[in-house]
Protein backbone atom coordinates (compact mmCIF):
# COMPACT_ATOMS: atom_id res chain seq x y z
CA UNK A 1 0.00 0.00 0.00
CA UNK A 2 2.79 2.37 0.72
CA UNK A 3 6.60 2.39 -0.18
CA UNK A 4 9.22 4.59 1.56
CA UNK A 5 12.52 4.48 -0.59
CA UNK A 6 15.40 6.56 1.03
CA UNK A 7 12.92 9.47 1.83
CA UNK A 8 15.05 12.61 2.61
CA UNK A 9 13.83 16.00 3.98
CA UNK A 10 15.94 19.04 4.54
CA UNK A 11 14.75 22.46 5.97
CA UNK A 12 18.13 24.59 5.07
CA UNK A 13 20.58 23.38 7.05
CA UNK A 14 18.69 21.56 8.99
CA UNK A 15 18.45 17.43 7.76
CA UNK A 16 15.05 16.18 9.34
CA UNK A 17 14.58 12.93 7.57
CA UNK A 18 17.99 11.00 6.16
CA UNK A 19 17.10 8.37 4.21
CA UNK A 20 13.99 6.38 5.22
CA UNK A 21 12.80 3.18 4.25
CA UNK A 22 9.82 0.95 4.63
CA UNK A 23 6.94 -0.35 3.37
CA UNK A 24 3.48 -0.69 4.69
CA UNK A 25 1.03 -3.04 4.04
CA UNK A 26 -2.89 -3.15 3.04
CA UNK A 27 -4.20 -3.45 6.67
CA UNK A 28 -1.50 -3.14 8.65
CA UNK A 29 -1.29 -0.72 11.72
CA UNK A 30 1.93 0.73 12.16
CA UNK A 31 3.06 2.78 15.00
CA UNK A 32 6.02 5.32 14.73
CA UNK A 33 7.75 5.77 18.16
CA UNK A 34 10.66 7.98 18.82
CA UNK A 35 12.07 10.88 20.75
CA UNK A 36 10.60 14.52 20.12
CA UNK A 37 12.19 16.26 17.14
CA UNK A 38 13.33 13.36 15.90
CA UNK A 39 11.48 13.50 12.46
CA UNK A 40 8.60 11.08 12.75
CA UNK A 41 5.72 13.91 12.72
CA UNK A 42 7.53 14.99 9.73
CA UNK A 43 7.49 11.62 7.97
CA UNK A 44 3.96 10.96 8.07
CA UNK A 45 3.41 15.15 6.88
CA UNK A 46 5.41 13.71 3.38
CA UNK A 47 2.96 10.76 3.32
CA UNK A 48 0.18 12.79 2.28
CA UNK A 49 2.25 16.11 0.66
CA UNK A 50 1.97 18.61 3.31
CA UNK A 51 5.45 18.37 3.56
CA UNK A 52 7.45 18.10 0.59
CA UNK A 53 10.23 15.24 0.07
CA UNK A 54 13.44 16.45 -0.44
CA UNK A 55 14.78 13.43 -2.24
CA UNK A 56 13.64 9.89 -2.46
CA UNK A 57 10.33 8.05 -2.93
CA UNK A 58 6.85 7.72 -1.56
CA UNK A 59 4.51 5.40 -3.38
CA UNK A 60 1.07 5.39 -2.13
CA UNK A 61 -1.66 2.83 -4.15
CA UNK A 62 0.66 3.18 -7.06
CA UNK A 63 0.91 6.83 -7.11
CA UNK A 64 3.66 8.58 -6.65
CA UNK A 65 3.15 11.37 -4.31
CA UNK A 66 6.06 13.44 -4.45
CA UNK A 67 5.91 13.60 -8.44
CA UNK A 68 5.28 17.42 -9.22
CA UNK A 69 2.97 16.29 -11.83
CA UNK A 70 0.80 14.62 -9.49
CA UNK A 71 -2.97 15.39 -8.25
CA UNK A 72 -1.79 15.62 -4.94
CA UNK A 73 -5.75 16.79 -3.85
CA UNK A 74 -7.14 13.69 -5.89
CA UNK A 75 -4.81 11.23 -3.71
CA UNK A 76 -5.30 13.37 -0.16
CA UNK A 77 -9.06 12.97 -0.62
CA UNK A 78 -7.92 8.71 -0.24
CA UNK A 79 -6.03 9.62 2.65
CA UNK A 80 -7.56 10.41 5.94
CA UNK A 81 -5.23 12.53 8.31
CA UNK A 82 -5.93 13.81 12.28
CA UNK A 83 -4.05 16.12 13.92
CA UNK A 84 -2.21 16.50 17.39
CA UNK A 85 -4.94 19.71 17.85
CA UNK A 86 -7.86 18.19 16.05
CA UNK A 87 -7.62 21.40 13.33
CA UNK A 88 -11.57 21.10 13.67
CA UNK A 89 -13.11 23.85 11.59
CA UNK A 90 -14.69 26.48 14.51
CA UNK A 91 -17.29 28.20 12.68
CA UNK A 92 -18.93 25.21 11.68
CA UNK A 93 -20.87 22.74 13.46
CA UNK A 94 -20.02 18.51 13.92
CA UNK A 95 -22.35 18.13 10.76
CA UNK A 96 -20.68 20.53 8.74
CA UNK A 97 -17.34 20.25 9.68
CA UNK A 98 -18.32 16.33 8.45
CA UNK A 99 -19.90 17.42 5.37
CA UNK A 100 -17.54 20.02 3.65
CA UNK A 101 -15.12 17.77 2.36
CA UNK A 102 -17.69 14.64 0.88
CA UNK A 103 -19.81 17.50 -0.97
CA UNK A 104 -16.73 20.11 -2.21
CA UNK A 105 -14.11 17.16 -3.35
CA UNK A 106 -16.55 13.89 -3.81
CA UNK A 107 -19.41 15.99 -5.31
CA UNK A 108 -22.12 14.06 -3.17
CA UNK A 109 -25.63 15.66 -2.46
CA UNK A 110 -25.96 17.00 0.98
CA UNK A 111 -28.44 14.05 1.56
CA UNK A 112 -25.92 11.44 1.29
CA UNK A 113 -23.22 13.08 2.78
CA UNK A 114 -25.75 13.75 5.79
CA UNK A 115 -25.86 10.61 5.72
CA UNK A 116 -22.67 8.93 5.74
CA UNK A 117 -21.77 11.64 8.59
CA UNK A 118 -24.78 10.12 10.95
CA UNK A 119 -23.21 6.56 10.25
CA UNK A 120 -19.56 7.48 11.00
CA UNK A 121 -21.28 9.73 14.45
CA UNK A 122 -22.86 6.83 15.43
CA UNK A 123 -19.60 5.15 15.15
CA UNK A 124 -17.18 7.56 17.54
CA UNK A 125 -20.52 7.70 19.60
CA UNK A 126 -21.39 11.41 18.94
CA UNK A 127 -24.09 11.21 17.28
CA UNK A 128 -26.09 13.22 19.70
CA UNK A 129 -22.99 16.26 19.09
CA UNK A 130 -24.49 16.57 15.44
CA UNK A 131 -25.35 20.10 15.63
CA UNK A 132 -23.12 21.52 18.39
CA UNK A 133 -20.05 23.43 17.69
CA UNK A 134 -16.17 22.38 18.32
CA UNK A 135 -15.63 24.72 21.00
CA UNK A 136 -18.43 23.05 22.91
CA UNK A 137 -16.85 19.71 23.14
CA UNK A 138 -14.47 18.19 25.50
CA UNK A 139 -10.62 17.75 23.68
CA UNK A 140 -11.62 13.74 23.53
CA UNK A 141 -14.97 14.76 21.56
CA UNK A 142 -13.37 16.67 19.70
CA UNK A 143 -10.74 14.41 18.40
CA UNK A 144 -13.29 11.82 18.02
CA UNK A 145 -15.29 13.93 15.26
CA UNK A 146 -11.63 14.85 13.74
CA UNK A 147 -11.25 11.24 13.24
CA UNK A 148 -14.94 10.86 12.07
CA UNK A 149 -14.21 13.74 9.36
CA UNK A 150 -11.27 11.91 7.75
CA UNK A 151 -13.28 8.62 7.56
CA UNK A 152 -16.01 10.65 5.65
CA UNK A 153 -13.73 10.50 2.61
CA UNK A 154 -13.96 6.68 2.73
CA UNK A 155 -9.59 6.64 2.84
CA UNK A 156 -7.80 4.10 1.78
CA UNK A 157 -5.01 4.85 4.60
CA UNK A 158 -5.09 6.49 8.00
CA UNK A 159 -2.79 8.90 9.43
CA UNK A 160 -2.52 9.93 12.74
CA UNK A 161 -0.36 12.87 14.30
CA UNK A 162 0.39 12.15 17.54
CA UNK A 163 -3.85 12.20 18.21
CA UNK A 164 -4.06 11.57 22.03
CA UNK A 165 -0.73 14.34 22.63
CA UNK A 166 -2.71 17.25 23.48
CA UNK A 167 -5.50 15.13 25.45
CA UNK A 168 -6.48 15.15 29.37
CA UNK A 169 -5.18 11.96 30.56
CA UNK A 170 -9.03 10.77 31.52
CA UNK A 171 -9.85 11.71 27.49
CA UNK A 172 -7.64 9.46 26.15
CA UNK A 173 -8.91 6.35 26.57
CA UNK A 174 -12.01 7.35 24.33
CA UNK A 175 -9.91 8.08 21.22
CA UNK A 176 -7.68 5.16 21.38
CA UNK A 177 -11.03 2.87 21.79
CA UNK A 178 -12.37 4.59 18.36
CA UNK A 179 -8.93 4.06 16.74
CA UNK A 180 -8.66 0.17 17.72
CA UNK A 181 -11.99 -0.51 16.16
CA UNK A 182 -10.72 0.94 13.11
CA UNK A 183 -7.93 -0.95 13.08
CA UNK A 184 -10.39 -4.23 13.70
CA UNK A 185 -11.68 -3.02 11.16
CA UNK A 186 -8.76 -3.61 8.81
CA UNK A 187 -7.89 0.10 8.19
CA UNK A 188 -4.93 0.84 7.34
CA UNK A 189 -3.39 3.11 9.88
CA UNK A 190 0.50 4.53 10.04
CA UNK A 191 -0.25 5.77 13.92
CA UNK A 192 2.86 8.52 15.07
CA UNK A 193 2.41 8.21 19.03
CA UNK A 194 3.55 7.95 22.52
CA UNK A 195 1.05 5.73 24.03
CA UNK A 196 2.93 3.00 24.24
CA UNK A 197 0.40 0.32 25.39
CA UNK A 198 -1.93 1.19 22.19
CA UNK A 199 1.68 0.41 19.98
CA UNK A 200 1.80 -2.81 21.95
CA UNK A 201 -1.80 -4.00 21.99
CA UNK A 202 -2.93 -2.51 18.69
CA UNK A 203 0.14 -2.38 15.97
CA UNK A 204 1.18 -4.98 14.01
CA UNK A 205 4.82 -3.36 13.48
CA UNK A 206 6.57 -0.40 15.82
CA UNK A 207 8.91 1.96 13.94
CA UNK A 208 11.67 3.37 16.34
CA UNK A 209 12.47 6.89 14.02
CA UNK A 210 15.71 8.79 15.81
CA UNK A 211 17.27 11.21 14.09
CA UNK A 212 15.66 11.07 10.61
CA UNK A 213 16.63 7.59 10.60
CA UNK A 214 14.68 4.10 11.20
CA UNK A 215 16.55 2.65 14.00
CA UNK A 216 14.42 -0.41 14.82
CA UNK A 217 11.48 -1.86 13.65
CA UNK A 218 9.83 -5.08 14.56
CA UNK A 219 6.76 -6.38 15.97
CA UNK A 220 5.88 -4.46 19.18
CA UNK A 221 6.89 -7.57 21.08
CA UNK A 222 10.21 -7.11 19.93
CA UNK A 223 10.87 -3.58 19.49
CA UNK A 224 8.73 -2.53 22.61
CA UNK A 225 10.13 -6.19 24.70
CA UNK A 226 13.20 -6.81 23.46
CA UNK A 227 15.10 -3.61 22.13
CA UNK A 228 18.50 -4.51 20.06
CA UNK A 229 19.29 -0.66 20.04
CA UNK A 230 21.02 0.90 22.78
CA UNK A 231 18.81 4.13 21.77
CA UNK A 232 15.56 2.44 22.01
CA UNK A 233 16.37 1.35 25.32
CA UNK A 234 16.67 4.79 26.28
CA UNK A 235 13.87 5.79 24.68
CA UNK A 236 12.16 3.22 26.08
CA UNK A 237 13.74 3.81 29.42
CA UNK A 238 12.51 7.32 29.73
CA UNK A 239 9.13 6.85 28.16
CA UNK A 240 8.10 3.62 30.35
CA UNK B 1 -25.79 92.98 16.05
CA UNK B 2 -27.28 89.92 14.56
CA UNK B 3 -26.17 86.67 15.47
CA UNK B 4 -22.98 85.26 14.65
CA UNK B 5 -24.03 82.43 12.30
CA UNK B 6 -26.47 82.85 9.60
CA UNK B 7 -28.00 79.37 9.32
CA UNK B 8 -30.43 80.69 6.44
CA UNK B 9 -28.20 80.40 3.96
CA UNK B 10 -27.94 76.42 4.06
CA UNK B 11 -31.89 76.38 4.12
CA UNK B 12 -31.43 78.40 0.58
CA UNK B 13 -29.30 75.97 -0.47
CA UNK B 14 -30.63 72.78 1.09
CA UNK B 15 -31.04 70.92 -2.05
CA UNK B 16 -27.34 71.25 -2.83
CA UNK B 17 -26.33 69.78 1.14
CA UNK B 18 -29.48 67.12 0.22
CA UNK B 19 -27.80 66.34 -3.20
CA UNK B 20 -24.19 66.30 -2.07
CA UNK B 21 -24.93 64.11 1.05
CA UNK B 22 -26.66 61.74 -1.92
CA UNK B 23 -23.52 61.68 -4.14
CA UNK B 24 -21.40 60.85 -0.80
CA UNK B 25 -23.07 58.08 0.06
CA UNK B 26 -23.48 56.72 -3.22
CA UNK B 27 -20.16 57.15 -4.55
CA UNK B 28 -18.30 55.51 -1.08
CA UNK B 29 -21.07 52.97 -1.39
CA UNK B 30 -19.45 51.77 -4.52
CA UNK B 31 -15.70 52.40 -3.55
CA UNK B 32 -16.17 50.52 -0.65
CA UNK B 33 -17.48 47.49 -2.54
CA UNK B 34 -15.57 47.47 -5.48
CA UNK B 35 -12.12 48.38 -3.37
CA UNK B 36 -12.94 45.77 -0.86
CA UNK B 37 -13.13 43.00 -3.86
CA UNK B 38 -10.29 44.77 -5.67
CA UNK B 39 -8.27 44.34 -2.36
CA UNK B 40 -9.38 40.47 -1.91
CA UNK B 41 -8.05 39.39 -5.38
CA UNK B 42 -4.48 41.72 -4.81
CA UNK B 43 -4.95 40.14 -1.15
CA UNK B 44 -4.68 36.58 -2.52
CA UNK B 45 -2.63 36.87 -5.32
CA UNK B 46 -0.24 38.78 -3.27
CA UNK B 47 0.10 35.61 -0.93
CA UNK B 48 -0.65 32.86 -4.10
CA UNK B 49 2.32 29.93 -4.27
CA UNK B 50 2.99 27.05 -6.17
CA UNK B 51 6.10 24.61 -5.05
CA UNK B 52 6.86 23.75 -8.75
CA UNK B 53 8.05 24.86 -12.25
CA UNK B 54 5.92 27.31 -14.07
CA UNK B 55 3.28 28.45 -11.70
CA UNK B 56 5.73 28.69 -9.22
CA UNK B 57 7.47 31.06 -11.51
CA UNK B 58 4.99 32.53 -12.99
CA UNK B 59 2.86 33.37 -9.43
CA UNK B 60 5.98 35.04 -8.10
CA UNK B 61 7.40 37.05 -11.06
CA UNK B 62 3.43 38.01 -12.66
CA UNK B 63 1.37 37.94 -9.63
CA UNK B 64 3.35 38.78 -6.44
CA UNK B 65 5.51 40.96 -7.45
CA UNK B 66 3.76 43.75 -9.80
CA UNK B 67 1.11 43.50 -7.10
CA UNK B 68 3.29 44.40 -4.67
CA UNK B 69 4.76 47.42 -6.39
CA UNK B 70 1.16 48.33 -7.27
CA UNK B 71 0.42 48.37 -3.42
CA UNK B 72 4.11 50.28 -2.58
CA UNK B 73 3.12 52.93 -4.99
CA UNK B 74 -0.46 53.53 -3.98
CA UNK B 75 0.58 54.02 -0.31
CA UNK B 76 3.73 55.47 -0.95
CA UNK B 77 1.37 58.58 -2.83
CA UNK B 78 -1.43 60.58 -1.87
CA UNK B 79 -4.92 59.87 -2.90
CA UNK B 80 -5.14 63.40 -3.75
CA UNK B 81 -2.40 63.17 -6.61
CA UNK B 82 -3.99 59.61 -7.93
CA UNK B 83 -7.30 60.81 -8.27
CA UNK B 84 -5.80 64.40 -10.22
CA UNK B 85 -3.44 61.45 -12.00
CA UNK B 86 -6.72 59.65 -13.08
CA UNK B 87 -9.19 62.49 -14.19
CA UNK B 88 -6.69 64.40 -16.09
CA UNK B 89 -4.36 62.27 -17.07
CA UNK B 90 -5.71 58.59 -17.35
CA UNK B 91 -9.57 59.24 -17.89
CA UNK B 92 -9.13 61.16 -20.85
CA UNK B 93 -6.61 58.63 -22.54
CA UNK B 94 -9.05 55.92 -22.30
CA UNK B 95 -12.18 58.08 -22.87
CA UNK B 96 -11.97 59.94 -25.66
CA UNK B 97 -14.36 61.05 -28.34
CA UNK B 98 -11.43 60.97 -31.16
CA UNK B 99 -8.93 58.66 -30.13
CA UNK B 100 -9.72 56.80 -26.75
CA UNK B 101 -7.74 53.62 -26.42
CA UNK B 102 -11.11 52.27 -24.56
CA UNK B 103 -14.06 54.21 -26.00
CA UNK B 104 -14.46 56.78 -28.44
CA UNK B 105 -17.02 59.17 -30.20
CA UNK B 106 -20.06 60.70 -29.22
CA UNK B 107 -20.83 57.96 -25.83
CA UNK B 108 -17.48 59.29 -24.84
CA UNK B 109 -18.03 62.58 -25.02
CA UNK B 110 -21.59 61.85 -23.27
CA UNK B 111 -19.70 60.02 -20.41
CA UNK B 112 -17.15 62.68 -19.89
CA UNK B 113 -19.52 65.47 -19.41
CA UNK B 114 -22.41 63.23 -17.78
CA UNK B 115 -20.06 60.89 -15.04
CA UNK B 116 -16.76 62.03 -16.21
CA UNK B 117 -15.64 63.14 -12.60
CA UNK B 118 -17.48 60.45 -10.73
CA UNK B 119 -16.09 57.89 -13.09
CA UNK B 120 -12.67 59.27 -12.11
CA UNK B 121 -13.46 59.66 -8.06
CA UNK B 122 -14.77 55.93 -7.44
CA UNK B 123 -11.92 54.70 -9.90
CA UNK B 124 -9.11 56.19 -8.08
CA UNK B 125 -10.41 55.75 -4.81
CA UNK B 126 -11.47 52.24 -5.70
CA UNK B 127 -7.69 51.76 -7.08
CA UNK B 128 -6.59 53.20 -3.52
CA UNK B 129 -8.82 51.35 -0.78
CA UNK B 130 -8.03 47.99 -3.02
CA UNK B 131 -4.64 48.63 -1.94
CA UNK B 132 -5.08 49.18 2.01
CA UNK B 133 -7.46 46.59 1.84
CA UNK B 134 -5.41 44.11 0.08
CA UNK B 135 -3.35 44.47 3.55
CA UNK B 136 -5.78 43.83 5.66
CA UNK B 137 -7.02 40.27 3.66
CA UNK B 138 -3.33 39.24 3.86
CA UNK B 139 -2.95 40.13 7.60
CA UNK B 140 -6.41 38.23 8.22
CA UNK B 141 -5.84 35.48 6.48
CA UNK B 142 -2.47 35.09 7.47
CA UNK B 143 -3.84 35.38 10.96
CA UNK B 144 -5.87 31.83 10.62
CA UNK B 145 -3.46 28.90 12.03
CA UNK B 146 -2.09 26.82 9.53
CA UNK B 147 -3.69 24.04 10.95
CA UNK B 148 -6.83 25.10 9.67
CA UNK B 149 -5.47 24.79 5.89
CA UNK B 150 -3.73 21.89 6.62
CA UNK B 151 -6.94 20.01 8.14
CA UNK B 152 -8.63 21.15 4.81
CA UNK B 153 -6.10 20.41 2.19
CA UNK B 154 -5.50 16.87 3.55
CA UNK B 155 -9.16 16.27 3.03
CA UNK B 156 -8.59 16.61 -0.78
CA UNK B 157 -9.82 20.70 -0.97
CA UNK B 158 -7.91 22.59 -3.41
CA UNK B 159 -5.99 25.95 -2.24
CA UNK B 160 -9.53 27.66 -3.78
CA UNK B 161 -12.12 25.49 -1.91
CA UNK B 162 -9.77 26.39 1.20
CA UNK B 163 -9.85 29.92 1.19
CA UNK B 164 -13.28 29.94 0.06
CA UNK B 165 -14.76 27.69 2.78
CA UNK B 166 -12.41 27.78 5.87
CA UNK B 167 -9.81 30.92 5.66
CA UNK B 168 -12.07 33.56 4.90
CA UNK B 169 -15.17 32.83 6.74
CA UNK B 170 -12.54 32.63 10.23
CA UNK B 171 -10.43 35.79 8.61
CA UNK B 172 -13.62 38.15 8.00
CA UNK B 173 -14.81 37.79 11.19
CA UNK B 174 -11.31 39.96 12.39
CA UNK B 175 -10.90 41.29 9.05
CA UNK B 176 -14.53 43.46 10.03
CA UNK B 177 -12.77 46.10 12.38
CA UNK B 178 -10.48 47.11 9.84
CA UNK B 179 -12.54 46.95 6.92
CA UNK B 180 -14.47 49.12 9.30
CA UNK B 181 -12.24 51.92 8.91
CA UNK B 182 -11.45 51.66 5.71
CA UNK B 183 -15.13 52.21 4.47
CA UNK B 184 -14.88 54.98 6.95
CA UNK B 185 -11.96 56.15 5.59
CA UNK B 186 -13.32 56.55 2.62
CA UNK B 187 -16.68 58.18 3.07
CA UNK B 188 -13.88 60.99 4.25
CA UNK B 189 -11.44 60.69 1.34
CA UNK B 190 -14.30 61.09 -1.23
CA UNK B 191 -14.06 65.10 -0.24
CA UNK B 192 -11.28 65.05 -2.11
CA UNK B 193 -12.90 64.38 -5.53
CA UNK B 194 -14.52 67.98 -5.31
CA UNK B 195 -11.28 69.27 -6.41
CA UNK B 196 -12.07 67.36 -10.05
CA UNK B 197 -16.12 68.73 -9.55
CA UNK B 198 -17.56 65.95 -8.05
CA UNK B 199 -20.97 67.45 -6.68
CA UNK B 200 -20.55 65.68 -3.08
CA UNK B 201 -20.67 67.34 -0.17
CA UNK B 202 -17.41 69.23 0.16
CA UNK B 203 -18.57 70.72 -3.44
CA UNK B 204 -22.06 71.97 -1.62
CA UNK B 205 -20.07 73.83 1.18
CA UNK B 206 -17.35 74.77 -1.58
CA UNK B 207 -20.24 76.14 -3.76
CA UNK B 208 -21.74 77.84 -1.26
CA UNK B 209 -19.19 79.75 0.87
CA UNK B 210 -17.98 80.87 -2.56
CA UNK B 211 -21.24 82.63 -3.51
CA UNK B 212 -21.46 84.06 0.16
CA UNK B 213 -17.73 84.60 1.45
CA UNK B 214 -19.11 82.66 4.46
CA UNK B 215 -17.42 79.91 5.95
CA UNK B 216 -18.27 78.80 9.07
CA UNK B 217 -21.98 77.23 8.59
CA UNK B 218 -21.37 75.36 5.24
CA UNK B 219 -18.42 73.51 6.67
CA UNK B 220 -19.23 73.24 9.95
CA UNK B 221 -23.17 71.72 7.97
CA UNK B 222 -20.98 69.68 6.16
CA UNK B 223 -18.55 68.05 9.03
CA UNK B 224 -21.68 67.29 11.24
CA UNK B 225 -22.62 65.34 7.86
CA UNK B 226 -19.79 63.65 7.63
CA UNK B 227 -19.83 62.63 11.37
CA UNK B 228 -23.66 61.27 11.33
CA UNK B 229 -22.19 59.30 8.65
CA UNK B 230 -19.56 57.75 9.93
CA UNK B 231 -21.24 57.18 13.45
CA UNK B 232 -24.09 55.09 11.84
CA UNK B 233 -21.67 53.30 9.77
CA UNK B 234 -19.37 52.21 12.78
CA UNK B 235 -22.29 51.08 14.71
CA UNK B 236 -23.40 49.23 11.27
CA UNK B 237 -20.15 47.20 11.88
CA UNK B 238 -20.26 46.91 15.30
CA UNK B 239 -23.85 45.40 14.65
CA UNK B 240 -22.06 42.71 12.26
CA UNK B 241 -19.08 42.08 14.53
CA UNK B 242 -21.62 41.04 17.38
CA UNK B 243 -23.53 38.95 14.59
CA UNK B 244 -20.50 37.25 13.37
CA UNK B 245 -18.95 37.33 16.48
CA UNK B 246 -21.28 34.77 18.33
CA UNK B 247 -19.75 31.52 16.61
CA UNK B 248 -15.83 33.03 17.59
CA UNK B 249 -13.97 29.80 19.04
CA UNK B 250 -11.70 28.95 21.16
Amino acid sequence: MIQVKQLQKQYGSAHILRGIDCDIKESEVVCVIGPSGSGKSTFLRCLNGLEEASDGEIIIDGIKVNDPRVDLNALRATLGMVFQRFNLFPHMSVLENLIMAPMQVKKLSRREAVLVAEKLLQKVGLLDKIDAFPNQLSGGQQQRVAIARALAMEPKVMLFDEPTSALDPELVGEVLTVMKTLAEEGMTMVVVTHEMGFAREVSDRVLFIDQGIIMEQGTPQQVLGAPTHERTRDFLRKVL
Amino acid sequence: MNSFFHWEIIGEYLPLFVEGTWMTIKAAIICVIAGTCWGLVLGVGRLAEARHGFWKHFLRYAVQWPIRFYVSFVRGTPLFVQILLIHFALMPMLINPSDGLLISGDLAREIRSQYGAFASAVLAITLNSGAYVSEIFRAGIQSIDRGQSEASRSLGMTYLQTLRKVILPQAFRRMLPPLGNNAIAIVKDSSLASAIGLAELAYAARTVSGAYARYWEPYLTISVIYWVITLLLSAFVQHLERRLGKGEAR
